[in-house]
């Protein structure tokens, strides 16, 4: 049997994240060229500084400076860097405590190989060139080399104003996978068919053809040629343009109920002002030219009115 | 086994904002959570279990938030659940937490739910786009308006209708000191004169996108009885069917009509607009009142927009309806089922402040979500209800 | 407290899931096993829940649509969490103990080769300061496995023993997705993969679905000779930060443990997705030497997200129903270096 047809998805975006006071003053150390933790109720020195005290659950004020020199506790290689780690050769994740703070903080470590690593190395800060107030602008640790200034270079400590949101690209790649009901009608498509499946148990016939009948759960099987013209069960006009759309407004996206099939699906009314267009509207659907397709919907570029008497109230009323 | 009692002794929630830059979603839950627990007269350590409620992971970009929330929500060392039932789950949250409670498992349950939807776009998270299909899907709004457009068909209402309720909701939120939205000088000619944006469904008759949280401390009998002024539950309920069943009723969903009617069982009660006070519905798009009021039993199927047009749900009318200014006028969408709950409590404790309905005895709080297909309601009753 | 037990228990797993990201075609013939040990319909549950997560789908709502395969004519009772089975079990068991319901289905699903795994889980962190680095969820593990051997708490022998132990004993079931380890030597002379793991410390990324039924009373004497009955069941979180906690120790599997009844218990399937964890919950969970750990194989063996936790509870459900067992413990976790734990014990009786 034929795979289920897939394709790539990426979903990315540039989250914006507003710090509060606790992580500001952290990332605004960082940007500064400092490490900022804070002393905890118990007199703990914890970096980067929790945001509330684990006991009293007050909101942190008590921030302290500490190094950028410090000493590994824990640490795991990574032979196999993913797309957005600190580095894109192996690496190590190290948990290092600095000197002034009691706990460790988690990052990265440049070294060339794992036979370079050990738990108590002394490690330092590598600060980037360009800090903006976020974790990367310590690019990585790296070993301690006595000769090395500590100090980060100086850039950007004119600009007074306190860190209060940092931007994290998130951009993660997908491949998805139709079901094997949703590819033979997809491949259908492709051949310029529109093909439902039939319900063993209710007898209803969906398309595009389910997995499970959402009123049985028993999965479609029995293939049913459907037509290409149908009936405007309801619809709405879009005005609004929004981000990641991707047909331009105003358009009439509609519900068609196709002839044969027990439930209708969305799509695009055209070759009608928007303002004509109306429920019980006989429609039929327009291809788009034969080399253009593939195994998708958008082989059908739209509906389109047929001329003929809009359909009774009484004949798709249930569908609404 | 019958349910132990239940009751809401604490409530809090944020300023709801479209922009809440000056917090983090820690922050964000402690401002709705640090006054519930003062409400509540307890402190976090006293509290059993923390369950906390939100919608898509994809909205702030952190999947299963909680976990990394866990210590500033002062969860460590406590049980933690994360709901998640689409537009419902501020509700079904809600009904979680006091389960932990009715079963007898917990005395002291808090429970928070939040979205701070500004770290990306609403829009853009609940419309990635999917291979093979056709992207003609618009949002929330795209998805309700031609649902809207049936219902308008079906029951031969005026088109005014979502008008007064918008500008009733968005009046009553200025009573609100919590709404996002304070839009003074609303009425039903400026909301008719708003831009079209999914025809039928007007810019005005449109909730805003908010940043907020919502946070309630449900308590055991004997802790609720150190509280001056519980809300006692008297019922719970959660139905739920799927989004595209074949003749499927999106107008009047099944799975809305049976939770209502299960709900007016527990609660023992029979004639829902006489015996409810004021309600909390989830409209999020004004043509849902009438909507819903006929699908809880508040109207006839076909009678709802009546009951609006006659000023029935406004403030002073014979069953408010969204005095808090309701999702119209804030909408963190994690969140705003249980500021449906959570008002509705306010209201039967008589701490509403200037949106409360006086007398109010008895409150449905109403949530909703995804296809118009998960519902999630709650009736609470100053009273404790009789076993 | 209301008498609930496990009652019905169907899994799958495999490396590759050749389907959509909703499962849906997974979950029906799940669903049709569990009407079939128990003798039921749709109609004889009263209350549905699932546990699954929107990032491993890389969809908003990706739990919606596999509501479809429950039947939701007419409209049910449900709920979803955005976590593991073994916590939709918790919420489901909750119900029945309210009275609402006398019984429940929890189903969960994922389908992990839908992203890289190894990034989708870096989401699941700290927002501000941990995500940005993209810490993969194997790194984290190493750290805590460095941690016990720094610490003398446990050794790289140890841990092959987990494993060799666990891919032994994967030859005798049906749905693992890696088995067979000849020696704890030959694993030991296996490369180091990301040290201190080498890549069998690991568990496999596998998709897969799971369904596990419940029932109260008489409800679940009718369906079993040997209901699975919940003697205990209690959960706990720890917080995340890699840098304050005690990495060879995990508190919150210690509460859960207390929280439950873990005296007794003959077998314990435990969600210890690296070797090293096997070796904290054994202490965390009190468990004496000669209680049998992970018959199944364990996620060592296969590790489908989003049930592996509750396959542990119905794996251990299995053995009391074959009388194996007088009385097992099934564990899940979450959250990186087990952050969140959850107990359930069982025991077999009339």
């Amino acid at each position: 049997m034929a795979r289920t047809l897939s394709a790539p998805v990426t979903v990315a975006f540039d989250y914006t994240r507003s710090t509060g006071p606790v992580l500001g003053r952290f990332l605004t150390g960082l940007r500064d060229g400092v490490v900022v933790g804070a002393r905890t109720s118990s007199g703990t020195v914890v970096v980067p500084p929790p945001e509330y005290d684990p006991v009293t659950h007050q909101q942190t004020t008590d921030f302290v400076e500490v190094s950028p020199v410090g000493t590994v506790t824990s640490w795991s290689w990574v032979p196999e860097p993913v797309k957005g780690q600190p580095l894109d050769r192996p690496f190590a994740f190290a948990l290092v405590t600095l000197d002034g703070a009691d706990t460790p903080m988690l990052h990265a470590v440049d070294v060339a190989s794992a036979t370079d690593m050990s738990t108590g190395m002394r490690v330092q800060v590598r600060w980037a060139a360009d800090r903006v107030g976020a974790m990367t602008d310590i690019e990585a640790f790296v070993p301690l080399r006595e000769d090395a200034p500590a100090a980060p270079s100086p850039v950007g400590t004119e600009q007074a104003a306190p860190i209060t949101g940092v931007v994290t690209p998130v951009s993660l790649d997908y491949t998805y996978a139709a079901s094997p009901e949703e590819s033979a009608f997809y491949r259908g498509l492709a051949e310029g068919r529109i093909v439902g499946q039939r319900c063993p148990a209710c007898h209803k016939v969906y398309v595009p053809p389910r997995s499970a009948c959402p009123s049985d759960g028993q999965p479609t099987s029995e293939e049913v040629e459907l037509s290409h013209e149908g009936t405007v069960t309801t619809f709405c006009v879009v005005n609004v343009p929004f981000m990641g759309q991707k047909i331009t407004p105003p358009y009439v996206s509609a519900y068609v109920l196709l002839d044969g099939a027990d439930i209708a699906f969305l799509h695009l009314i055209l070759d009608i002002p928007a303002d004509e267009v109306r429920m019980g509207m006989r429609v039929k659907a327009v291809w788009k030219p034969e080399d253009e397709w593939g195994t998708t919907i958008e082989n059908i570029s739209h509906f389109s009115p047929t001329g003929d008497p809009d359909a009774d109230y009484e004949t798709y009323k249930n569908h609404l | 086994m019958a349910k132990q009692p239940a009751a809401v002794i604490g409530i809090g929630q944020t300023h709801h904002r479209a922009k809440r830059e000056d917090v983090s979603m820690a922050g964000l839950c402690r401002e709705a959570m640090d006054r519930a627990l003062e409400d509540a007269g307890l402190t976090l350590d006293e509290i059993d279990a923390i369950v906390v409620g939100k919608a898509p992971d994809l909205f702030e970009g952190v999947m299963m938030p909680e976990l990394f929330l866990a210590e500033a929500l002062g969860a460590a060392g406590k049980p933690l659940l994360r709901v998640h039932t689409a537009g419902s789950v501020g509700g079904s949250t809600a009904i979680v937490a006091s389960s932990l409670v009715q079963a007898g498992v917990h005395k002291k349950v808090l429970t928070v739910a939040y979205e701070k939807q500004s770290e990306s776009n609403a829009m853009w998270a609940l419309s990635v786009p999917i291979p093979f299909n056709m992207p003609v899907h618009a949002g929330a709004g795209g998805y309700f308006a031609p649902h809207v457009r049936s219902y308008i068909r079906r029951s031969g209402a005026p088109n005014h209708i979502g008008a007064i309720v918008a500008a009733k909701d968005r009046n009553n939120a200025l009573k609100n000191p919590y709404a996002h939205l304070h839009n003074e000088g609303t009425t039903v000619e400026s909301v008719m004169a708003s831009q079209m944006l999914w025809d039928p469904i007007r810019y005005d008759e449109t909730c805003p996108s908010s940043d907020g949280a919502c946070a309630l401390v449900i308590a055991s009998e004997d802790v609720a009885a150190s509280s001056p002024n519980p809300a006692w539950i008297h019922g719970t309920v959660m139905r739920s069917e799927a989004t595209s069943g074949a003749e499927r009723d999106q107008v009047n969903p099944q799975a809305s009509r049976d939770a209502a009617a299960a709900l007016w069982k527990q609660a023992g009660i029979t004639h829902p607009i006489d015996e409810i006070d004021m309600a909390e519905i989830y409209v999020p798009f004004s043509w849902f009142e009438p909507m819903w009021l006929e699908s809880l039993g508040f109207a006839e199927p076909g009678e709802g927009w009546k009951l609006t047009e006659s000023g029935a749900t406004a403030l002073d009318g014979r069953m408010p309806v969204n005095c808090s200014g309701g999702v119209l006028s804030s909408n963190p969408i994690g969140a705003s089922g249980m500021l449906r709950f959570g008002e509705a409590a306010l209201q039967v404790r008589g701490l509403a402040g200037e949106h409360q309905v006086d007398g109010a005895r008895r409150a449905l709080g109403h949530a909703y979500g995804g296809g118009s297909q998960f519902f999630a309601m709650w009736v609470v009753g100053s009273e404790k209800p009789a076993s | 407290m209301r008498d609930v037990a496990v009652v019905g228990f169907a899994q799958r797993q495999m490396e590759e899931f050749d389907g959509s990201p909703t499962c849906v075609e997974m979950l029906v013939p799940l669903f049709a096993e569990c009407y079939e040990q128990t003798g039921w319909t749709r109609k004889d549950v009263g209350f549905w829940c699932s546990g699954s997560s929107d990032y491993l789908a890389g969809r908003s709502f990706s739990f919606v649509q596999a509501v479809d395969a429950i039947g939701v004519t007419p409209p049910v009772n449900e709920s979803h969490v955005e976590m593991d089975l073994a916590w939709a079990m918790y919420e489901a068991w909750i119900k029945i103990q309210t009275g609402e319901v006398d019984t429940a289905l929890v189903y969960a699903f994922g389908k992990s080769s839908a992203g890289v795994l190894r990034r989708t889980l870096a989401m699941q962190l700290e927002p501000y300061t941990m995500t940005p680095l993209w810490p993969d969820t194997v790194s984290l593990a190493g750290l805590q496995a460095r941690a016990g051997i720094d610490a003398g708490v446990w050794d790289e022998t140890a841990m092959a023993e987990v494993v060799h132990r666990s891919l032994g004993d994967a030859e005798r079931n049906e749905y693992a997705v890696r088995k067979g380890a000849s020696s704890v030597e030959e694993l030991l002379a296996r490369p180091m993969y990301a040290d201190p793991l080498r890549k069998h410390d690991c568990a496999p990324v596998t998709d897969g679905a799971a369904a596990i039924v419940l029932a109260a009373g008489d409800r679940a004497r009718d369906v079993r000779d040997k209901p699975a009955w919940i003697s205990g069941l209690a959960h706990n979180v720890d917080p995340m930060s890699m840098g304050t906690r005690d990495l060879t120790r995990s508190p919150s599997a210690a509460a859960a443990a207390a929280g439950a009844d873990v005296d007794g218990v003959e077998v314990a399937e435990l969600h210890a997705p690296f070797s090293h964890q096997e070796l904290v919950l054994r202490r965390e969970l009190g468990l004496a030497d000669d209680v049998a750990i992970n018959p199944s194989g364990g996620p060592l063996s296969g590790n489908p997200m989003f049930s592996a936790g509750g396959i542990r509870i119905g794996e251990a459900a299995r053995k009391i129903w074959s009388g194996e067992a007088a009385k097992t413990l099934g564990h899940a976790t979450s959250g990186p270096a087990l952050q969140q734990n959850l107990v359930c014990t069982m025991e077999g009786r009339a």
